[in-house]
């Protein structure tokens, strides 16, 4: 096993033990924190495979996660209300099911990705993050001025959406949905980077040029890395609305695709368990800087260019060397 | 509605866009030299309006407090250009995206340290103050005249700063060849240090004359920031005219937008949904703009490389 | 999202205190704005309210925490201060997304919430809940007064321009509700646009003999800056919130003589609100604004009740509440069946005091207004 496995197997089990602990010793709030850090992880996770493995800078990743957010938090407003969306032409209803939530706020955070995605493909470097976050900007004015479903005052959920044998309203049932599908998520990217098509978005990151040569194309194996990335983030939204039982256009403001990228950054990119142990840090920083200075912001931010000036790799590049994997 | 309502319209947009340009020119200028992305480019925008209003009050000149504002952004820009910004040059954007996003929070939060959380005051010097009538019985507020100008004056001064000294010539060679004018015994250090000075102090300049009537608040630079962003990117990157032109096609649009859209669609809905669904449609406008630019061009108007 | 004051305990005179009808310390906890750009209004009403607690020597922990403005983090303070802290009694947001967030939630769980400033109408009337109280007014009520006191001035052609989100939206509503006049038009601006050009260019040609506008903190202060500047002279009027003491340094001569309506002003006639504004005026330094007299007023209704019974009988506690039994800053105070306030809603004018930009009441816009979701409203 190498130092960099050993690392995520100890994150993997600091982020299991916390909220046990926290349980143990009657300090609930220990919960909500860690199935924070293992959401906002996997919008991290999906934000790495566009980011690091394909290496297409998004600063609009804010979109899908809020896109996600919002059809938590529809489905389930419609599903309270006992309002049809449609009633034609088929009869479609809300719920508030996670397992007919997630598929749904999968897809449609997939497909604003293909559109996004392919057209933001046909531009590169600072183009492509102002491009990214053009868009995203686009969503949040779009949220903010609809009146529907809330505009910027928002859209509660009041009562958390449920899963089968599972009480989720139980801190730690709800913590534990959150870990697993972290958890799969990041396996899914370790495959993801293993297999062929992990080779080729290397190749798409490294040398575009040279795959074309050998007659695969950039620009789909990059689009494909940046659909899978918007799902990931789509499902953390869904995830999210449902921890804060709440929707708002703050979750697709340029702020938010701005510290979903902190998180990757901060944890390392291109590494497995950066973006949760990125998210765990800025969590555990943000929820203990205040206790310092009422500027804590400053304090923060201060860090968070030291960190970039010289911690090259993120935490775990710190912990485990330098040397990666492509 | 009447010609002198959409005349004036026009007038707006156009000293919008100016207002736009004097925040682009100097993020086009640091980008174009140094390919550096800057997202702290709207914190010296806020310092130069918050030492326009500090230094204004304290002396009682509003041309003390605008040269206080060109002073204090070139200052914070080269200080953080030695200590921050010099070391990212090499690295990816994701890393100067990552550090300037930080560096936003560092200079938002001290100036609500060294200030205060309520908005400063700073208001039009007296002699630049209400309005002048125009033909056609338009009155247009003289402040705004002023804006224009100092925006053609600040374009062709870039235009020929770049084009016509010495300075303009190492910036030039700057950004075709960073390692050959290194080579030819260029402090380059220097050289990136002055530019980045420069830049804020365009940004500080911008802040000073747009607080003037807006309002000075920290915070204040953010939502012109990602405008800035999208007027450089819609006029490709490092074009001095480029910015200038896209300033004022995004100026317009946007402007023209807001005012038309809503009574756009009041012809084929109800009054109230067409104000909802014009003004939603208004605000993505200049978005809209932007990916419709960048699909047909996909370097910007005036854009030759790609960065 | 702590900050330096987060544990400010104010237990100091808790043995002369000989009202205190239990003996054990309330908790409460205080979700508010206290970094980025709206925190002047939060730390006004945090203020406000530690001043009130301080004066009384109540025997009152308070735990202040920032909420940065975003919904999600509210929300998870409210869920630690419940959990973790085990606080009685919540209250301190300033922004009514913020409310809607947290609120609901909070109140399900047994806990008291105490609004100092958001009043959204979803909170007075279908989601109302018999452990939410508001000390400081539905949102609607000032737009309200706006609309009764354009009628008193007799305009009768209304130019109506506020942000396009929904309290921008029932600020509209809210003063239509009670004008009578005709609505020359009716413009929504992007949230936090900072350009009024265009605007201005459509109300010079709208013909309208008043203008109305809700526009909040730095956008108020830009439209009244660049309307200065147009040489246009409709008259203008609009709620408080553009008119409060820390933006009107920040605005100056463009608002001079602007009729705004609002709850509170420093020249209220009655023993309580003089010797809020000394006090305030002496501990901090400067001027208190409405926001701060919302806060001292929510701490004052809040030891009120904690004099009447404890806060670990529900029943008790929340009759106490009700009952408002407290010298209000505002003078006259009681609460409509909904809990939301009914008060009288002053016409101001902004002056000049000194080298100070402040407010005088000029007038009596409504009196005993309450507002208009008691009927929605099942407690």
């Amino acid at each position: 096993m190498n130092r960099e496995a050993a690392i995520s197997l100890l994150i993997a089990a600091g982020l299991l033990a916390a909220p046990l602990l926290g349980n143990a010793f009657d300090e609930p709030f220990v919960i909500t924190l860690a199935t924070k850090v293992a959401i906002l992880g996997l919008a991290g996770t999906g934000l790495n495979i566009a980011l690091g493995y394909g290496g297409m800078v998004s600063l609009g990743h804010a979109a899908f996660f809020g896109l996600g957010g919002y059809v938590a938090g529809i489905l389930a407003s419609h599903a309270l209300n006992y309002e049809p969306l449609f009633t034609a032409p088929l009869l479609v209803e809300g719920t508030t099911q996670m397992l007919i939530i997630w598929p749904v706020a999968i897809v449609v955070s997939g497909v604003a990705a293909l559109v996004i995605g392919a057209l933001s493909l046909r531009t590169t470097g600072v183009f492509f993050i102002m491009i990214t976050l053009a868009f995203a900007q686009m969503v949040y004015y779009f949220a903010i001025s609809w009146p529907a479903y809330g505009g910027e005052d928002g859209l509660s959920i009041y009562i958390r959406s449920e899963f089968p044998g599972l009480n989720t309203l139980n801190p730690l049932h709800f913590f534990a949905i959150c870990y697993v599908l972290l958890i799969l998520a990041i396996g899914f990217s370790f495959l993801l980077s293993q297999s062929r098509f992990g080779l080729a978005l290397g190749g798409a990151r490294q040398n575009a040029q040279r795959l074309a040569t050998v007659g695969i194309s950039p620009f789909r194996v990059k689009l494909t890395a940046f659909v899978i990335s918007g799902m990931m983030a789509g499902l953390a939204g869904a995830l999210y609305a449902d921890l804060n039982r709440f929707v708002s256009p703050s979750m697709l403001s340029w702020h938010t695709s701005g510290e979903i990228m902190v998180f990757v950054i901060l944890g390392g990119t291109r590494r497995l368990f950066g973006p949760a142990a990125g998210a765990a840090l800025y969590i555990v920083l943000e929820n203990t800087l205040g206790d310092v200075s009422e500027h804590w912001l400053l304090l923060l931010g201060a860090l968070l260019v030291a960190l970039v000036l010289f911690a090259r790799g993120g935490v775990i590049g710190i912990l485990a060397g330098q040397t990666r994997h492509a | 509605m009447t010609v002198s309502l959409i005349v004036e319209q026009l007038l707006n947009g156009l000293q919008f866009g100016f207002m736009l340009f004097l925040m682009a020119a100097g993020l086009t200028l640091i980008f174009g030299v140094m390919g550096l992305i800057n997202l702290a480019h709207g914190s010296f925008y806020m310092i130069g309006a918050f030492a326009c209003a500090a230094v204004a009050a304290a002396t009682g000149s509003y041309w003390v407090g605008l040269a206080a504002s060109l002073a204090a952004a070139a200052a914070a820009g080269a200080l953080v250009e030695v200590a921050v910004i010099r070391r990212l040059y090499r690295r990816d954007h994701l890393d100067q995206v990552l550090a300037t996003f930080a560096l936003i929070l560092v200079f938002s939060e001290g100036t609500r340290w060294v200030f205060g959380s309520f908005p400063l005051y700073l208001t039009v010097p007296d002699f630049l103050s209400g309005p002048v009538a125009l033909p056609g019985g338009i009155d247009y507020p003289l402040f705004r005249f002023a804006i224009i100008l100092i925006g053609l004056v600040i374009a062709v001064g870039l235009f020929l700063l770049i084009a016509r000294t010495r300075l303009g010539i190492r910036i030039r060679a700057g950004e075709s060849d960073r390692e050959m004018i290194a080579a030819l015994g260029v402090d380059i250090r220097k050289l990136y240090t002055t530019v980045f000075a420069i830049g804020a102090a365009l940004a500080g300049l911008a802040g000073a004359l747009v607080g003037t009537i807006q309002s000075v608040q920290v915070g204040m630079g953010e939502p012109v920031l990602i405008l800035a962003f999208v007027v450089i990117i819609i006029g490709g990157l490092g074009s001095i005219v480029g910015a200038l032109v896209s300033a004022i096609l995004v100026g317009l649009a946007d402007t023209l937008g807001r005012f038309l859209l809503p009574v756009a669609f009041d012809t084929f809905m109800d009054s109230s949904t067409a104000n909802n669904v014009g003004s939603a449609l208004a605000s993505m406008l200049i978005y809209i703009l932007m990916a419709l630019v960048l699909f047909l061009r996909p370097t910007g108007l005036f854009g030759t490389r790609a960065h | 999202m702590r900050n330096s004051l987060s544990l400010l305990t104010a237990a100091v005179a808790a043995m002369a205190l000989a009202t205190a009808a239990n003996a054990e310390t309330l908790k409460v906890g205080m979700i508010t704005t206290l970094s980025g750009g709206g925190a002047a209004l939060g730390i006004d009403v945090r203020d406000g309210f530690m001043l009130a607690i301080k004066q009384a020597g109540a025997d009152i922990e308070v735990i202040a925490q920032d909420d940065q403005r975003k919904p999600d983090i509210a929300v998870q303070l409210a869920d630690k201060m419940v959990q973790s802290d085990k606080v009685d009694v919540l209250t301190g947001i300033i922004w009514s997304n913020l409310a809607i967030a947290v609120v609901p939630a909070v109140v399900q769980q047994g806990k008291f919430y105490l609004s100092p400033n958001a009043g959204p109408s979803l909170l007075a009337g279908e989601r109302c809940h018999e452990n939410y109280f508001n000390v400081a007014w539905q949102n609607d009520n000032l737009a309200e007064a706006a609309g009764g006191y354009a009628n008193d001035a007799g305009y009768s052609n209304s130019f109506l321009l506020a942000p396009n989100y929904p309290a921008g939206r029932d600020m509209l509503t809210g003063y239509k509700r009670f004008y009578k006049g005709a609505v020359a038009n009716e413009v929504y601006t992007k949230l936090g646009a900072n350009e009024y050009a265009p605007e201005i260019a459509q109300i010079r040609a709208s013909g309208a003999d008043s203008v109305y506008f809700f526009l909040p903190g730095g956008m108020g202060i830009a439209f009244l800056k660049q309307y200065a500047q147009s040489g246009l002279d409709i008259p203008l009027v609009g709620p408080a919130f553009s008119f409060d003491q820390g933006i009107l340094q920040a605005v100056g001569e463009a608002a001079m003589g602007v009729k705004n309506t609002s709850q509170w002003n420093k020249d209220i006639d009655n023993p309580t609100n003089k010797a809020f504004v000394e006090s305030f005026q002496a501990e901090y330094g400067r001027l208190p604004s409405l926001y701060a007299s919302q806060g001292f007023d929510t701490a004052s209704l809040l030891i009120s009740a904690m004099g009447k019974a404890s806060v670990s009988d529900a029943d008790a506690f929340r009759d106490a509440l009700r009952a408002a039994d407290f010298k209000s800053t505002r003078g006259d105070f009681a609460f409509a069946p909904n809990h939301h306030p009914i008060q009288d809603i002053y016409v101001r004018e902004v002056i000049k005091e000194g080298d100070v930009y402040t407010n005088k009441i000029v007038g009596v816009a409504m009196t005993d207004h309450a507002n208009a979701y008691i009927d929605d409203c099942q407690m």
